[in-house]
């Protein structure tokens, strides 16, 4: 768990160009760390190559912020 | 219709990363070209370029915007920074509304489509960037200015190939004389040393494969010229009404006193060899400005170092100036930085600028023999110390497109 969060920060901070410490679980990804449409989807492409999943469109959605960022991938690293 | 003057510079070249350093640096004839680092240049014909360096995109936009957005813009978010600060403007509301942007780039995010199609064929269309499209389409750079500064007047992007920083600079002062602006943010900007970029060029079997001699490849003029050499940057003016830099107490570098347009309609690259397109466009830009040959102090060549091309515009000069063109110096600013494109109007019309404003005229490196068919006054070798009143930017692009800006001291 703790892992997969600190890989999500080191994404995060690499594609929105935020500060480390403005990546709190309860950050979200729009409202907080500025990204527009086309950032998350550049954003779901670096999280898939990080942890060798895939992100269905339809699933992008479940991914508002970092915490759910670290739920949905430690979900589908699980399984 | 109203005057417009220069009140603002900004530059990144190969010679220096600020206007300031660019003409410093132009006036001792500094070589800007050498072997490329931006791509291995090992596989092609031509292995040379006139490459920016030490150039820190975060000292002009936020980290973002720094790591992912094309070389192209990078450069044109800077020029037009450095001439934001230049021109000492406060930005009301109401001047936002007549504030436009007119930054053009004669290529686009090159650099943009070249990674993405390998993205393409190695990952396949999923793994595309959904940055591809708003990085590679040429009107970008203007784009992303205008929003960063909040500027909300006329935006465009006139791409006419190499002549693409004339034409932007030409348009935007045109828009500023018919009244749809009270200033411009213009110029160009261009960032082409990349595997496609030199792969279509070597292809044309334009550019000088004089690689063991970078730093005498790009001869304008010369007997031994063998094409060009590509260069990369951009260089942005701040555009504006006369009467309102006056009542701002603005500092005002030259006036745009002339724009002049035309085309060669003969050959998708090669320029017309008698020159007459070219010698048109000298003709309406001379006629705009209420000037006429004899005016003429100073001539700012496009001269690429292409066995045509030099020669060509030579005879337009000819035709254009009359004997006169004989006692008028010209030179080639590209014998320095290469060719760089869609900004090349804009860098080498900043030139003509400081020409104006010091009184020096900026030389053509690297003329050894000075080709008998070029026999104007190129200032070889050395700049030339001269007070001028009136300096002439000449640029022209593949497709025939052919600009020239008269600039003149504003007194």
């Amino acid at each position: 768990m703790s892992d997969i969060l600190t890989r999500v920060k080191k994404v995060t901070v690499e594609e929105l160009g935020v500060k480390e410490e403005e990546v709190v679980e309860s950050a979200s990804f729009t409202e907080d760390l500025g990204a527009d449409s086309l950032d998350v989807v550049e954003f779901v492409m670096a999280l898939e190559d990080e942890f060798g999943i895939e992100i269905p469109d339809e699933e992008v959605g479940e991914i508002k912020t970092v915490g759910n960022a670290v739920e949905y991938i430690t979900k589908k690293t699980a399984s | 219709m109203g005057r417009v003057v220069v009140t603002g510079l900004g530059a990144i070249t190969p010679i220096g990363n600020t206007p300031g350093e660019f003409w410093t640096a132009a006036i001792a004839g500094t070589n800007g070209i050498a072997r490329v680092t931006l791509v291995d240049p090992s596989p092609f014909d031509s292995q040379i370029g006139g490459e920016v360096k030490g150039f820190d995109a975060e000292q002009y936009m936020d980290r973002k915007d720094a790591r992912r957005t094309d070389r192209v813009i990078q450069f044109g978010i800077a020029a037009a920074a450095q001439a934001m600060e230049d021109c000492g403007v406060e930005l009301t509301e109401e001047l936002r509304d007549e504030f436009g942007v007119l930054i053009g780039s004669g290529i686009g995010g090159l650099n943009t489509v070249s990674e993405q199609t390998k993205v393409l064929y190695e990952r396949g269309p999923g793994r595309v960037s959904p940055f591809l499209i708003p990085h590679m389409i040429s009107n970008m750079p203007a784009g992303m200015v205008s929003i960063i500064h909040g500027l909300r007047g006329p935006l465009s992007n006139s791409v006419t190939a190499c002549a693409t920083g004339a034409s932007c600079i030409g348009d935007a002062a045109e828009i500023i004389k018919r009244g749809d602006a009270k200033m411009m943010l213009a110029g160009g900007t261009e960032a082409s040393i990349n595997d496609i970029g030199f792969s279509g060029f070597c292809a044309m079997r334009a550019m000088s494969t004089r690689n063991d001699h970078p730093e005498v490849a790009s001869r304008p003029f010369d007997i031994d010229r063998d094409g060009f050499v590509c260069g990369e940057g951009a260089c942005v003016w701040v555009l504006e009404d006369l009467d309102h830099a006056v009542a701002r107490g603005a500092k005002i570098y030259a006036e745009v006193a002339g724009y002049g347009q035309s085309a060669d309609a003969y050959h998708l690259s090669a320029p017309h060899p008698d020159g007459a397109g070219v010698a048109r466009c000298l003709t309406m830009g001379l006629r705009k400005a209420g000037l006429t040959a004899d005016d003429v102090d100073y001539v700012n060549c496009h001269a690429t170092s292409t066995g045509l091309g030099d020669k060509a515009e030579t005879m337009a000069i000819k035709k254009a100036l009359g004997d006169r063109a004989y006692q008028i110096p010209v030179s080639s600013t590209k014998s320095m930085i290469g060719h760089t494109f869609g900004a090349a109007g804009a860098i080498e019309g900043m030139a003509c600028i400081f020409a104006l404003r010091d009184g020096v005229l900026p030389p053509t490196i690297n003329v050894f023999n000075q080709d008998p068919d070029c026999d104007l006054d190129v200032i070889p070798n050395e700049a030339r110390q001269q007070p001028i009143r009136v300096a002439i930017n000449n640029s022209f692009g593949f497709g025939g497109h052919n600009a020239c800006l008269v600039l003149t001291k504003y007194e």
